[in-house]
């Protein structure tokens, strides 16, 4: 495994250096791995980790770049939309040379269309919204703040909003909003999360670990590659 | 086990041919939703077979922040069926089990 860079485009034009996840060894099948988002990306972070381990034992050169605003970035999530991580998608599969797209949940709303892959336990951008507009409920009235989430609509498609800690701008407010996962196509299939036969680690308090729904979401993967 | 049916035989409706069918229902939304609580939290079903009305949930549970509780009722609705207002989250409903599940016998039966 390799920790590096890689360089992400924006739409100002001023590109910057993200941080890069690869297991390359120049093979012929390379997926290119899309984290789940906001908390999900740190509940999920292992798992897709773990996932990316078994592809590479299995010969498959695996990549996950950091989106802008993401993780180790120094960008400010609050400027970052989905069209700018659509477009950061498709200059990583671009730059990495993928052959395929592995987008975890949300992540599914950038796959880059012309690759084949798989969307796991894909999510649409308004329900992805709605637990964490949910959660930062929850947490408010924990401190004796009533606040509804029909107010934390209103003042987040204006002014954006802090939830549960990320600090989502108006603009990607409104693409969560709005965004539809995008149905499985030909090329890019779907797994639901109980392909996986077990509780998926996304809902659990602190990043968890299943070596088996690890090893059941490679296989499925790699069993696709062999298809194609 | 006793403790919980006895609470949800007290929420059954009075006419008595539906007593039987609805003492079932009661039932089986208790299994479900310790089912849920164990499949999302990923606590031993074992665990939560033991749950009593009394048993703390939020604030009381360390699998339970407020992001997962968050998902957790998420999964009720799908689970279930049912839609959880904003207005319907309060203390009380997320303080114990036994005040998730009247919410939840409640969203379900109507009562």
């Amino acid at each position: 495994m390799i920790i590096g860079t890689w360089n992400a485009p924006a739409r100002s034009g001023k590109s910057s250096d993200e941080l890069l996840v690869s297991f390359a060894q120049s093979r012929e099948a390379r997926i290119l791995v899309l984290p789940a988002w906001f908390d999900e990306a740190n509940r999920l972070r292992r798992f897709t980790m773990e996932v990316m381990r078994r592809l590479d034992a299995a010969g498959i050169d695996c990549f996950m770049p950091d989106l802008p605003g993401c993780n180790e970035s120094l960008l400010p999530l609050r400027h970052q939309t989905i069209d700018g991580w659509r477009d950061a998608a498709q200059a990583a599969a671009q730059q990495l040379g993928a052959t395929h797209v592995l987008a975890m949940r949300a992540a599914a709303l950038i796959a880059p269309a012309h690759l084949p892959g798989w969307h796991y336990a894909p999510e649409t951008g308004a329900r992805q919204l709605k637990l964490m507009m949910r959660a930062h409920t929850i947490a408010q009235r924990e401190k004796g703040i009533h606040q509804t989430t029909g107010t934390l609509q209103v003042n987040g498609r204006t002014k954006g909003a802090i939830l549960a800690g990320w600090e989502i701008g108006p603009v990607m407010f409104n693409d969560l909003e709005n965004a539809q996962s995008p149905a499985a196509s030909d090329r890019q299939r779907a797994i639901p999360a109980d392909a996986l036969g077990a509780s998926p680690l996304w809902l659990r308090a602190e990043p968890s670990h299943d070596p088996a729904q690890a090893d059941t979401l490679a296989a499925l993967v790699r069993e696709g590659i062999i298809a194609t | 086990m006793s403790s919980n049916l006895i609470t949800q035989e007290s929420t059954a409706p009075k006419s008595g041919d539906h007593v039987t069918s609805d003492a079932m229902s009661a039932l089986e939304i208790d299994l479900k939703l310790k089912a849920i609580i164990a499949d999302v939290l990923g606590i031993a079903p074992e665990d939560t077979a033991e749950y009593t009305p009394e048993t703390g949930l939020f604030g009381h549970l360390p699998e339970l922040d407020s992001m997962a509780v968050a998902g957790l009722l998420t999964e009720i609705e799908d689970r279930l069926g049912i839609v959880i207002e904003d207005d319907d989250i309060d203390g009380e409903m997320l303080e114990t089990y036994g005040g998730l599940l009247a919410f939840a016998q409640a969203k379900m039966t109507g009562v």
